[in-house]
């Protein structure tokens, strides 16, 4: 077979929904494989049907869980699900502990059900470079939603905006900083609120607070006022199912209102915006960095700058018009 | 409130102590110590030496005491083993309902005093045998029990209201136990003569060995519904053996271990008096423990004596139980299945004889000692009868029955066992400002407390830092294979098409209608118990009711935290 | 930059719910730099494999200490096999007795290690026998 057919037999593969070719495909992409990048090009022309759900907020917020169960709630309406589920890199050793899935496993053997964990790898802002392009390939396998869970440091991830047509944010009572964390910048990202374990003490307080921050915001985009759900204890079928099938009829109306306002253009085109930023970089800035390593002169560039000889502004606009010719 | 020892003996004891580590601090240059740092198992810090210096704040006549009186560190009966020795008790447990049975009889003739049953992974899960959850495990690490048939079998020739039996079983406890109560119906043994245990801690499940089925909190409350039903209809059973063995055996420090598993008492005698309104004294003298005997001999003395010295306190002060018998801690031991290895297993005939003997003088009311192949398989019959004369020996021959706790008064038994009380406390106080256990199980802090020790301790072993023979020092390269017992891959079929006959030959109605009455009482707080055992009766399978538990109370999954 | 990083599932099939053992283990792959995908307790071998296909990880570590491991194991790589996946490596570990050390390996499990099998000895055998797949 060449390698031309190889290519389109892959895609016909994922395109197929099958598992292990789109799953291999995944890991290409983190590993960064040129043959990756050649397998995209292909695919990214078939991509955007998915509607992408972004999820975030603090650890222990009970992100996997709800994840878990809006799972659950979107098979139910025959919908079939992919999942991205991001954990952070060891800084100090690069391994990482992805887990994530544990409490997604329930799903493992539903076909309509594909989930993936990914490491940071270094990415700051709560995911990995490979989300985007991870986030094409389960789009290409067909999967209605796809949900894209940030790792959860309790740092600002608003990275998620770029990648999602939806943002949830999930808060839980008790845990001191929300409201902190939604005056930093989380409350601009959010197009639905969730108060998770709102079987706890403080769960109304937490949503009247939420109440009058939102009433104080001066406008929302397209009129769309973030709702506030709340749901209860993960162990309760009984008040536990009404919550989460009201949190994803609030996802249904949110796209909704994104296609009638046209704010899902406003979005589609931020998020190709940020795909051409990131491949651009890619295109531009890996080739320059690995040759200027590879040739050695990297390691005179640092003496230079060391020794005060040069400024690193000079020395790049230098490089820049030297390589981009 | 006066100190333990004399100023003169103070005075003197720290005069001689100067000089000693003056003369110490030479021959240290000289030859200086195998290692920097000497530690406990659980990396409890060592002194070189004790001295009056070390316990000259304790109150005799308070911390101390009498054995038989408050706050009970000498024990609980004035008489020591004299009365009689600690119940010989082997947790035993493969295969059919007939193998088990055949088992228990060879230990009854070989001295055995009581009886301990290990289930099978169906069986503590609350699965039948034919679920597709169930497939590979019937009978491999324990018995298999579907119906009442299968428990009438398992206690077949054994007479009920002589013998104690004790139920390792968690999740499903209250149906075992509706079993055995209806086993003894059927025999003509009133409630009021059975003696025995269940296990039924399920906060430590969630803590530390994963045998869970429905959430915490309605967990809780199952447990309550035993513990009131028992103080009513069968006042010899002890219906929750609170267990720290499970969090040992999961890889916690002795001191967790001991303060996890007390906090856990708290939380049961609280929902008891809460949602029971039972009175204290009702139900607590029925409240028995479990701990785990590791191979750090003194540490696991302490840790005994400590567990009997705070729960007097707790039962006194905390709930103001007045009865004495609520103060009492009674506890049942079992050696270290940790601390044995695969390699050079006859040597765990050793180390189970010394964590054994360390039970003992920690006061056990009840002892089970591990088997030299129990990492390696089930116990064969042979090796139990090995594990079973351990505790013979120790009983009949070693002399150390003869005098109550026998360590009293030493510096260090005295100032490490006031050492982990205090450290169990600092545990205490922490999860009792947490809203208790079942909100500090919700925040991962016992799960992740015990996973950092045992990661520490894995660490050690890898660096040398602590020994185990055989793995990282005397290494033998070639190893003898050791006999070990094979459960037959028939069992599972013979079990399958008993459990099948079962389902054709009763009255589905009946059971229907049993598990409709069931799901009522769970959904309205009525006690299930009465409900369990007319379903057992009418030969509802242990999944058909487990799985009424799951519809009404839902179903925990492991939260896998890190 | 190109460059492929070792991703490991530690599963646990069965019932038991011993997992002190898969858990120090899912800690000290990660402190040696590869990629653990843990899936908790209590797994089918269906889930497992599905899981492992899923997450295209070079090594399923398994590990049960209730005695079903003679059912459970193979059938992990039975199923791995079924979904083109055979190229996984698959290890266990657990309360295994000698005697059923052959069938496990004859059934395609590559390494077993049992009670008292330190960490490195297990890393040292990832590191000598694991290659990351094309």
């Amino acid at each position: 077979m060449t390698k031309n057919m190889e290519e389109a037999e892959q895609l016909k593969k994922i395109k197929a929904g099958d598992v292990r070719t789109a799953s291999r495909l995944i890991r290409n992409i983190e590993d960064e494989l040129p043959e990756a990048r050649t397998a995209l090009k292909r695919i990214f022309l078939d991509t955007g049907r998915a509607h992408v759900i972004g999820i975030t907020g603090s650890p222990g917020a009970g992100k996997s869980t709800l994840v878990d169960a809006m799972i659950t709630s979107f098979r139910k309406m025959g919908k079939t699900v992919g999942v991205l589920a991001v954990d952070p890199t060891s800084p100090f050793t690069g391994g990482a502990i992805l887990g994530d899935r544990i409490r997604m496993q329930r799903h493992a053997e539903d076909p309509g059900v594909f989930v993936r964990s990914l490491a940071t790898r270094g990415a700051l802002g709560g995911l990995s470079k490979a989300v985007g392009d991870a986030v094409h390939v389960l789009d290409v396998m067909g999967k209605d939603l796809i949900l894209i869970e940030t790792v959860g440091t309790g740092q600002q991830e608003v990275e998620i905006i770029n990648h999602s047509h939806t943002v949830i944010v999930v808060l839980v009572p008790g845990m001191g900083d929300e409201i902190q964390a939604i005056k930093a910048g989380i409350m601009e990202i959010a197009d639905i609120f969730v108060i998770n374990k709102a079987d706890r003490d403080g769960a109304n307080q937490l949503a009247n607070e939420l109440g009058s921050m939102l009433n104080m915001a001066p406008a929302f985009p397209g009129g769309w006022r973030p709702p506030v759900v709340k749901i209860g204890s993960c162990f309760e079928p009984q008040s536990f199912t009404p919550s989460i099938e009201e949190l994803t009829g609030a996802i249904a109306d949110h796209y909704r209102r994104l296609e009638e306002t046209g704010l899902l253009g406003d979005r589609m085109k931020r998020k190709a915006m940020v795909e051409i930023g990131e491949a651009l970089r890619d295109a531009i800035l890996t080739p320059i960095l690995r040759e200027l390593t590879k040739s050695g002169e990297m390691d005179l560039i640092v003496e230079r700058l060391l020794k005060r000889e040069s400024d690193p502004y000079t020395i790049a606009e230098e490089a820049a018009r030297r390589y981009l010719k | 409130m006066g100190s333990y020892f004399s100023d003169d003996t103070v005075n003197k004891s720290q005069e001689l102590t100067k000089k000693w580590e003056d003369e110490v601090a030479h021959s240290v240059v000289q030859s200086p110590d195998q290692k920097s740092r000497w530690s406990t198992v659980s990396d409890l810090e060592i002194k070189r030496l004790y001295t009056p210096e070390d316990i000259k704040d304790t109150d005799f006549a308070r911390d101390i005491g009498a054995p038989g009186e408050f706050p009970y560190l000498r024990g609980n009966q004035p008489t020591g083993y004299r009365g009689r020795y600690w119940t010989f008790r082997m947790f035993s447990g493969m295969g059919s309902a007939a193998d088990t049975n055949a088992r228990w009889h060879m230990l009854l003739r070989e001295g055995q005093t009581g009886l301990s049953t290990a289930f099978d992974f169906p069986t503590l899960m609350g699965y039948d045998t034919d679920s597709p959850n169930a497939r590979g495990e019937c009978g491999r690490c324990g018995v298999a029990i579907d119906t009442l048939d299968d428990f009438l079998t398992l206690v077949d020739k054994i007479p009920l209201d002589k013998v104690t039996t004790s139920m390792t079983i968690n999740p499903p406890a209250s149906v075992l136990w509706a079993m055995y109560c209806a086993a003894a119906d059927k025999k003509g043994v009133p409630l009021s003569k059975i003696g025995g245990t269940i296990q039924n801690d399920m906060l430590k499940e969630f803590i530390a060995q994963k045998t869970f089925m429905c959430p915490p909190e309605p967990s809780v409350r199952i447990i309550s519904d035993t513990v009131e039903f028992g103080t009513k209809y069968v006042p010899k059973w002890n219906t929750i053996s609170i267990s720290g063995y499970h969090i040992r055996e999961a890889g916690s420090t002795a001191v967790q271990e001991l303060a996890f598993t007390l906090r856990d008492g708290i939380e049961y005698v609280e929902d008891a008096i809460r949602r029971k309104g039972m009175d204290v004294d009702s139900f607590a003298p029925r409240l028995s423990f479990f701990f785990n005997s590791h191979i750090d001999f003194f540490e696991e003395i302490c840790k005994m004596r400590a567990a009997r010295r705070i729960w007097a306190h707790v039962m006194k002060e905390r709930f103001h139980a007045k009865n004495p018998r609520s103060w009492w801690l009674r506890f049942h031991t079992q050696t270290a299945g940790c601390s044995l290895t695969a390699q050079q297993p006859y040597n765990n005939v050793v180390r189970t004889a010394i964590e054994a003997l360390a039970g003992v003088l920690g006061g056990t009311q009840s002892l089970h000692t591990n088997s030299l192949d129990e990492v390696l398989a089930l116990p064969s019959e042979h090796s139990v009868q090995i594990a079973l004369r351990t505790q013979q020996i120790i009983a009949e021959e070693t002399g150390v029955a003869n005098t109550i706790d026998p360590l009293a008064g030493s510096y260090f038994i005295e100032s490490l066992t006031n050492k982990m009380e205090e450290e169990a406390w600092q545990y205490i106080t922490k999860i009792d400002e947490m809203g208790g256990m079942i909100a500090a199980i919700d925040k991962g802090f016992p799960q992740l407390e015990i996973a950092d020790a045992a990661y520490r301790f894995q660490q050690q072993i890898d660096h040398n830092e602590k020994i185990m023979v055989g793995v990282n020092k005397y290494v033998t390269s070639e190893e003898q294979p050791i006999p070990t017992l094979q459960i037959d891959e028939k069992v599972e079929q013979e079990q399958l098409k008993r459990l099948a006959d079962v389902k054709r030959r009763r009255d589905s109605r009946a059971v229907s209608a049993d598990l409709k009455d069931l799901k009522n009482a769970c959904i309205t707080g009525k006690n299930v118990m009465p409900y369990c055992i007319k379903a057992v009766k009418d030969m509802a399978t242990l999944q058909e009711i487990c799985d009424v538990y799951r519809e009404a109370f839902g179903e925990y999954r492991d939260p896998g935290l890190f | 930059m190109a460059e492929r990083r070792i991703r490991i599932m530690v599963a646990k099939p069965g019932l038991d719910g011993h997992d002190r053992g898969a858990r120090i283990l899912a800690r000290a792959f990660r402190d040696a730099g590869y990629e653990v995908i843990y899936t908790g307790c209590h797994q089918t071998p269906e889930q497992i494999a599905a899981a492992a296909v899923q997450e295209d990880v070079d090594l399923v570590g398994l590990s049960c200490l209730s005695g079903a491991h003679g059912y459970l194991f193979p059938r992990v790589v039975e199923l791995l096999k079924e979904k083109g996946a055979e190229d996984i490596t698959v290890i266990g570990g657990g309360i295994i007795p000698d005697q059923d050390f052959q069938k496990l390996y004859d059934a395609g499990i590559k390494a077993i290690f049992t009670p008292g099998a330190t960490l490195d000895s297990i890393l040292d055998w990832i590191k000598n026998n694991l290659k990351p797949r094309e």
